[in-house]
């Protein structure tokens, strides 16, 4: 049981990494990246170039896994996002679809389709013993990594004027002009950690999901289910979602498994209909 | 168009409603393909399938706004139901295709009661979220739909017990292209009436609409059954017409499929699918071959390149390029 819970919480701090940017940012512009989970696959493709092809340690990739995406957004943000932040819903997924949709080709042409293999330091390997239960190694790094993560996050936008000026756009991006704050500027600072932190989750999850080029579809449905349901541009809300739809995908599988998925779009649906803005969402 | 020719309301709706000699063409076209390339009947009938799946699409897309990214939900159901049918002892093709759309209808009238509530970024989740809940629901349930190995054992009889289907797709053809021509009808009945003008209407404001008298949610949910009926058609065309039906039928990918040949063909315009479908069919048979992979790097380019570049589709680029054409002169 302690076990399950354990599992489900660490593959939630997972989606909370690949999702916590793609909600701060719909906050923001209310656009719809589904292209999101392709900045991700670029971070999970860095780490296994770095660590197959030039021998890196898997620790050290780590920073490269959110760098990379994050210019690699910031470029498409500029030449091709920016136009489309005030046009319509359908336009907007059409753009972002097609990104994800090259990006698959792209990474399949480079890497194949086959899933890619890494192998993890010893130190993350095994697992570790503490007040009579086993943990794994591994989830207990992932766990610990999030859990920074968002402190870092929350404090940053807490108590510097930087997340102050994120803040006042997510609640009002008129106003926030009105007052002199360069929204476009914190929007494309945003775009690049959002994506540059769903770049270093995808470098983390391969060693509990895999990673193929189907990965920019697979956990885009998760990443959208996460953050509809915790509500656009809260960071609490997504944490809290992202833990909940980890535990609860977890052991639906673990206990039910012919339901498979079926429970969590399930849950979703329910969740929406009852608030359709998410769970923390306030509009 | 010279407004002052227009006299009443009745007068532009009948104005709107007439057949334009392009139209009448294009029918005519669709004919060629049993003269001119024989061996392509196949591929023929699979296009008027997506043609008119497109055309589902488009009704609630393009004329009344709901974007959805679950509509292959309907083509499924009704894929799966007029297999079952014919593969539990009645493969009477037409009666087949009737139930399909009466489920498809049914379960669409379901889901408009859910749907007509939301917009934005909540609708597209939940359009998602039903088709990924449907496509999940196919896959565990693989007693009754032969899970991912596809339903096997269709039998179709005869079309009216004379015209049997070959392998050269002569009646697989004939079948679908009367099929979708008959719902084009109706579609076209359906988009020229003053309902299908208040589509319009919610399209661009849907808040404004009701001042005006005409109910929102009440005519969305309507289009939606009706364009959920018509993805039930065109899904039992395909199980009709190829003896299986895969749980790809269901799937996102199919879903994504078609909007994209919706955006490429030109939403909000009854030809825009269809055109949409020859190119993108006629094209994925030429290119994709054995690395359908990279067909999708191609996809995506469109996607972006028509988003940036061309707005409207294909269709809407003609248009412009028409109407600057008739200035110039």
């Amino acid at each position: 049981m302690i076990g399950v819970l354990f599992d489900g919480f660490a593959y939630g701090m997972l989606l909370f990494l690949l999702s916590v940017g793609l909600s701060v940012t719909l906050g923001m512009m209310n656009f719809v990246n589904l292209a999101h989970c392709a900045f991700a696959m670029i971070g999970g493709y860095v780490t296994v170039t770095l660590m197959n092809q030039w021998h890196w340690p898997f620790l050290a990739t780590l920073p490269l896994a959110f760098l990379g995406p994050a210019l690699v957004s910031v470029v498409f943000e500029r030449a091709l996002y920016r136009r489309l932040y005030g046009a319509s819903d359908l336009d907007q997924v059409l753009l972002t679809i097609g990104l994800a949709f090259v990006s698959v080709a792209v990474a399949a042409y480079l890497y194949g389709t086959i899933q890619q293999p890494v192998r993890m330091p010893d130190y993350l390997r095994g697992s570790v013993t503490a007040l009579g239960l086993t943990f794994g190694a591994y989830r207990l790094f992932l766990i610990i990594m999030a859990l920074g993560i968002t402190l870092l996050l929350a404090g940053a936008l807490e108590y510097t004027r930087f997340g102050a000026q994120v803040r006042a756009a997510v609640d009002n991006q008129r106003m926030a002009r009105g007052l002199g704050i360069n929204v476009d500027a914190a929007f494309a600072i945003t775009f690049a950690l959002g994506s540059g932190l769903a770049g270093l989750g995808g470098a983390l999850a391969i060693e509990i999901v895999g990673l193929d080029p189907s990965f920019a579809f697979t956990y885009l449905i998760y990443v959208l289910i996460v953050v509809s349901v915790g509500g656009l541009g809260s960071i609490g809300g997504s944490f809290v979602a992202a833990s909940l739809i980890g535990i609860s995908d977890v052991a639906g599988k673990y206990y039910v498994p012919g339901l498979g998925a079926f429970l969590i779009y399930l849950v979703m649906i329910a969740l929406l209909m009852w608030r359709p803005a998410g769970l923390f969402g306030r509009r | 168009m010279d407004a002052s020719a227009i006299s009443s309301p009745q007068a532009y709706m009948r104005l709107q409603a007439r057949w334009r000699p392009v139209e009448l063409a294009f029918w005519l076209a669709t004919l060629l393909p049993f003269w001119l390339t024989p061996d392509y009947l196949v591929l023929a009938s699979q296009i008027a399938i997506t043609a008119l799946f497109a055309l589902s699409l488009d009704l609630i897309l393009g004329y009344a706004g709901i974007v959805s990214l679950g509509h292959a939900a309907f083509f499924g159901l009704g894929a799966y139901t007029a297999g079952l049918i014919a593969k539990y002892g009645w493969g009477e093709p037409v009666t087949g295709l009737i139930a399909a759309t009466l489920v498809a209808g049914i379960v669409g009238y379901a889901a408009s009661l859910i749907v007509s509530r939301f917009r934005h970024l909540a609708l597209i989740m939940i359009t998602l979220g039903m088709g990924l809940l449907l496509a999940e629901a196919a896959n565990s349930a693989s007693w009754l739909t032969g899970g991912a190995d596809g339903l096997q054992g269709v039998k179709i009889w005869p079309v009216f017990n004379v015209f049997s289907f070959d392998l050269y797709g002569y009646v697989a053809y004939s079948y679908a292209l009367i099929v979708l021509f008959l719902v084009f009808l109706l579609a076209r009945r359906i988009i020229n009436s003053p309902f299908g003008l208040s589509l319009r209407g919610i399209r661009e404001n849907a808040v404004r609409v009701p001042a005006l008298g005409a109910p929102s949610r009440a005519h969305l949910r309507k289009i939606y059954t009706i364009a959920a009926a018509i993805a039930g058609i065109a899904g039992a065309l395909l199980a009709q017409t190829t003896e299986t039906v895969s749980l790809e039928a269901l799937g996102f990918q199919r879903s994504a499929d078609v909007l994209v040949i919706l955006i490429l063909g030109g939403a909000g315009r009854l030809y825009g699918g269809l055109i949409g479908a020859i190119i993108f069919m006629v094209a994925r048979d030429q290119f994709s071959g054995n690395t359908p992979q990279f067909w999708y790097f191609w996809i995506g380019a469109l996607l972006v390149a028509v988003v940036m570049f061309l707005p409207n589709g294909i269709l809407g680029g003609f248009a412009k390029l028409a109407s600057r054409w008739s200035k110039v002169f």
